[in-house]
């Protein structure tokens, strides 16, 4: 139980939901707006409880940016019954499991227990979602505490600085602008205000889903939810502004000079996802889904089979693409060149892949590869609770129905090869590419050694 | 295969799992003297396999990176196939196929959906790769150079340079002092023949263990695991690896890194898998620094001072004593005084032992969670591979939580101060000076 907070999801894991969310899911709504889903897993005898806020980094602004991920933070440092760090108390007292992760467009809190044990996480889930106390040197505390985990991993990893050049360029206007976790000038001047407000004005029932699953009975569950969130006070949730981000109409390029060994370089295209199309071209997401498959969905996909092996011209590339954000995003290549290759024969080999995507249909064996490995990903993620309870979450939360995951192997099996290469000629142009690339800076390393000396400085 | 997905989740649903339990766990040997460890797990229609060879870094002698490379080019090309059809294979079905070496463990590893015609085609050349790899050299040479970029990555990486000097500084001569990359002078010296030799010795039925855990039963699991073998000669197991020497007196390591942080790793040798020690220790540690924000450690630099946003120790229980070891990060300037806090904790922790309460709070959180331990089937491989990996007590799990229990405030502070020496520490530092 290392306790990392998350931030991000994993870029190159291309999301995939399973359609196996069957008839044993069960929805309510409390009478103060509070949304709960249920699923029974009667494998182990365990629970996973999640509360998911709408809100995230893309609800922010500049000038405080990240507030939403040190509010994830202050929310385990006390409320108006209990001390600061007392909730992690608790649930470790119970045997359980928790943490919290922030991403751009949701909040979340999770605890996972014995099954008998739900109430624990639900006495107090519905105490911070309402009575939490933000106390100014707790908070000051806690932005060093931010300000060091965004050194560990911004800062000091030349890749990661890279990515957070390259979403700021790629976006303007768009809140994908900015990164989760804020810039530093951000997190070292929060006031206590900023995070009440922040906190009023997002942490309400009516803003929430509860999704639990486990060896539950939905029934039981539901009636727990009442007592323990039913008393809750609704709140005005704010609407969001749409933000759409501008059209972008040339290509935009970034160079980021940094100590590092290795360039990196990072393709990016404007794509639209689930959210942002209409009936029209819903099918285009799941198109350039499987399009990301095509390019990297294991060790026979055409990036490791022509471009790490054939080739080899790099020594690690990725493809991503997040269907499942709220707002419109990229579709992302980013690699390393391999020892003694530059990042412009890199960008070469990808531009040829990608203009192969554009001039030719990718092969019956090749779509029926990507659509058996998206059957065979839906059975493996039921082995675990948490990702099952995750893509409800998630779901929800981006403003999409939960259902959505039953419908997903279903659109992507009817993708056609007609549709992929459709996908690549329409959003593989170079008005709507972002370009970064890292130029390492020296290292100069030397070694001041002491040895023999006590280590005690005291 | 979809349809019949769902028919096999319906009758999960049947299925009634008795809190508690750990899982039941047969165990046999194939023909060449391979241990089998065996979990039928019906609810899914998925198999997870792991064939775990003694055969990692601590085998590498003197050419440092040979077990892992000899681990990863099995896939490159096997029988009369190369690395893309191998590759299309799994793919094809869906099937996942891993491989990763450490300093103990050679291990491969196949997940895959138990519907009749996957599984038999990945199982099919999981075997393949096994029993009959070609060792190519195109990819031999591209693995070597591929090498020498992630050891390009780790010179970018504080926190990965800061490991590769604690483990070089703990263990000194040992096997267990290099890095399962190996170095640059290594990897050049590495060819075809050091892998194959490497392979033949290592790669063989008394030296494997195999664990399995889905939807099969012990018939087939039988038979699954002959197969993975059918080619491997028995052969006879590692030898014992030498023993870890103390560490005489403390050792600071610092080095200049032009990072923002700090990143701090302390430890000695911890010790053994089947340690006489291992609960005491165990639960001491974890009131120390191994149950997160709950911990000593993280409520004297995180949450009392925001020094680190991560800070840890940990037990690694390998075949001979792995480190104890202690970890942070912090702005350059905060070093000094983060790293004194550490130690303090440490020390004090060692003198007074923990309290009453906070014992207690420690075998609830251990015991009480006891079957999230379990609660997939990628969790109980791993503990099948580690359990038949160390030759541990098949009832490890079983008698878990009795032991936990029986773990005393006296015992913890006895087994701490025989076996942990603060004034006897390596610690490294890589960082930036302070601005």
């Amino acid at each position: 139980m290392q306790m990392l907070k998350k931030v991000r999801f994993i870029l190159f894991s291309s999301l995939v939901l399973p359609q196996l969310v069957l008839a044993s899911v069960y929805e309510y709504q409390l009478d103060n707006g509070l949304q709960l889903i249920v699923k029974e897993d009667h494998r182990a005898p365990v629970v996973v409880s999640q509360v998911w806020y709408k809100v995230g980094s893309s609800y922010e602004h500049n000038g405080i940016t990240g507030i939403s991920h040190v509010l994830e933070h202050m929310m385990f440092k006390g409320t108006k019954t209990l001390g600061p760090n007392e909730f992690s108390q608790i649930i470790a007292a119970n045997g359980g499991r928790e943490n919290a992760f922030t991403g751009r467009d949701y909040t979340a809190y999770f605890q996972t227990l014995e099954k008998d044990r739900l109430e624990v996480s639900f006495r107090l889930e519905a105490e911070r979602m309402r009575n939490l106390v933000i106390d100014e040197a707790e908070l000051l505390k806690e932005r060093d505490v931010v300000a060091e985990e965004r050194r560990m991993r911004t800062e000091d990893n030349p890749q990661a600085l890279t990515r957070e050049a390259f979403y700021s360029t790629a976006f303007v206007n768009s809140p994908y602008h900015h990164p989760i976790i804020g810039w530093m000038s951000d997190i070292n001047h929060y006031q206590a205000d900023d995070l009440r407000e922040w906190y009023t004005k997002w942490y309400a029932p009516n803003n929430a889903t509860v999704v639990i699953v486990g060896d539950v009975v939905p029934e039981d569950v539901y009636q727990l939810a009442k007592q323990y969130f039913g008393p809750l006070k609704p709140e005005t949730v704010a609407t969001l502004k749409p933000q759409i981000e501008i059209k972008q109409t040339g290509l935009r390029q970034i160079t980021i000079k940094a100590p590092a060994e290795l360039p990196y370089l990072m393709l990016g295209w404007k794509v639209p996802v689930v959210m942002t199309t209409t009936e029209e071209n819903a099918w285009e997401p799941y198109a350039l889904e499987v399009l990301a498959g095509i390019l990297d969905g294991g060790d026979s996909a055409r990036f490791s089979r022509e471009l790490i092996r054939g080739s080899e011209v790099s020594a690690g590339i990725g493809a991503g693409y997040g269907l499942f954000s709220r707002l419109a995003e990229v579709f992302m290549v980013a690699g390393t060149p391999a020892e003694g290759k530059s990042v412009i024969m890199l960008e070469q080999a990808v531009m040829n892949e990608i203009d192969r995507l554009k001039n030719e249909q990718v092969t019956p064996e090749e779509l029926k590869r990507v659509k058996t490995q998206v059957v065979a990903n839906a059975v493996y993620e039921l082995d675990t609770v948490f990702y099952q309870a995750m893509q409800i979450g998630m779901l929800e939360t981006v403003g999409l129905d939960w259902r959505q995951a039953d419908d997903y192997v279903d659109h992507v099996q009817s993708v056609t090869a007609e549709q992929v290469q459709a996908v690549a000629k329409k959003y593989f142009v170079e008005d709507g590419l972002t370009r970064a690339e890292l130029v390492p800076l020296p290292i100069t390393q030397s070694q001041r050694a002491a040895q023999g000396g006590n280590t005690h400085g005291h | 295969m979809v349809i019949k997905v769902f028919a096999v989740i319906i009758s999960w649903m049947m299925v009634i799992v008795p809190a508690q339990a750990a899982p039941e766990i047969e165990q046999w040997q194939t023909a060449n003297g391979a241990h089998v460890f065996f979990v039928a797990a019906p609810e899914l229609p998925m198999i997870d396999i792991r064939v775990v060879f003694d055969a990692g870094a601590a085998r590498d002698g003197d050419l440092p990176g040979v077990s892992l490379m000899t681990n990863s080019i099995l896939s490159e090309g096997a029988g009369e196939l190369d690395a893309n059809q191998i590759a299309a294979t799994f793919d094809n079905v869906g099937a996942q196929f891993g491989t990763s070496s450490e300093r103990d463990m050679a291990v491969l590893s196949l997940r895959s959906l138990t519907d009749s015609t996957a599984l038999n085609s990945a199982l099919e050349m999981f075997s393949t790769v096994l029993n009959t790899p070609s060792f190519p050299e195109d990819a031999f040479k591209r693995q070597q150079k591929q090498r020498l970029i992630s050891l390009k990555a780790e010179k970018q990486s504080p926190g990965a340079l800061a490991a590769r000097n604690f483990y070089k500084n703990v263990y000194n001569d040992h096997p267990y002092a290099n890095m399962p990359v190996g170095d640059e002078s290594s990897i050049n010296k590495l060819s075809l023949d050091a892998l194959k030799v490497f392979y033949q010795q290592y790669y063989v039925g008394k030296n494997a263990t195999i664990a399995i855990v889905g939807a099969v039963d012990n018939r087939q699991a039988k038979k699954i695991a002959e197969k993975l073998m059918n080619k491997l000669p028995a052969g006879s197991p590692a030898k014992q690896l030498p023993t870890v020497a103390e560490i005489k007196q403390a050792k600071i390591k610092s080095i200049n890194h032009p990072s923002t942080q700090t990143h701090i790793l302390m430890g000695q040798p911890g010790m053994k898998r089947g340690d006489i020690d291992y609960f005491p220790l165990y639960v001491g540690n974890h009131i120390l620094g191994g149950s997160g924000l709950v911990s000593q450690l993280s409520n004297e630099i995180r949450e009392k001072r925001g020094l680190s946003y991560s800070v840890y120790s940990y037990f690694r229980p390998m075949h001979e004593m792995g480190p104890y070891q202690f970890g942070l990060q912090t702005r350059n300037d905060q070093a000094q005084q983060a790293l004194e806090i550490m130690q303090n904790t440490l020390e004090v922790f060692i003198k007074n032992g923990p309290s009453e309460k906070e014992l207690k709070a420690a075998k609830q959180n251990i015991t009480g969670g006891f079957a999230l331990r379990v609660d997939s089937n990628s969790k109980i491989v791993d503990y099948l591979s580690m359990i038949g990996f160390y030759k541990l007590p098949l009832d490890y799990l079983d008698s878990f939580t009795v032991k936990v229990n029986a773990v005393t405030i006296e015992q913890i502070k006895d087994a701490y101060t025989r076996r942990v020496h603060p004034d006897r520490m390596v610690t490294v530092l890589v960082g930036g000076e302070a601005e």
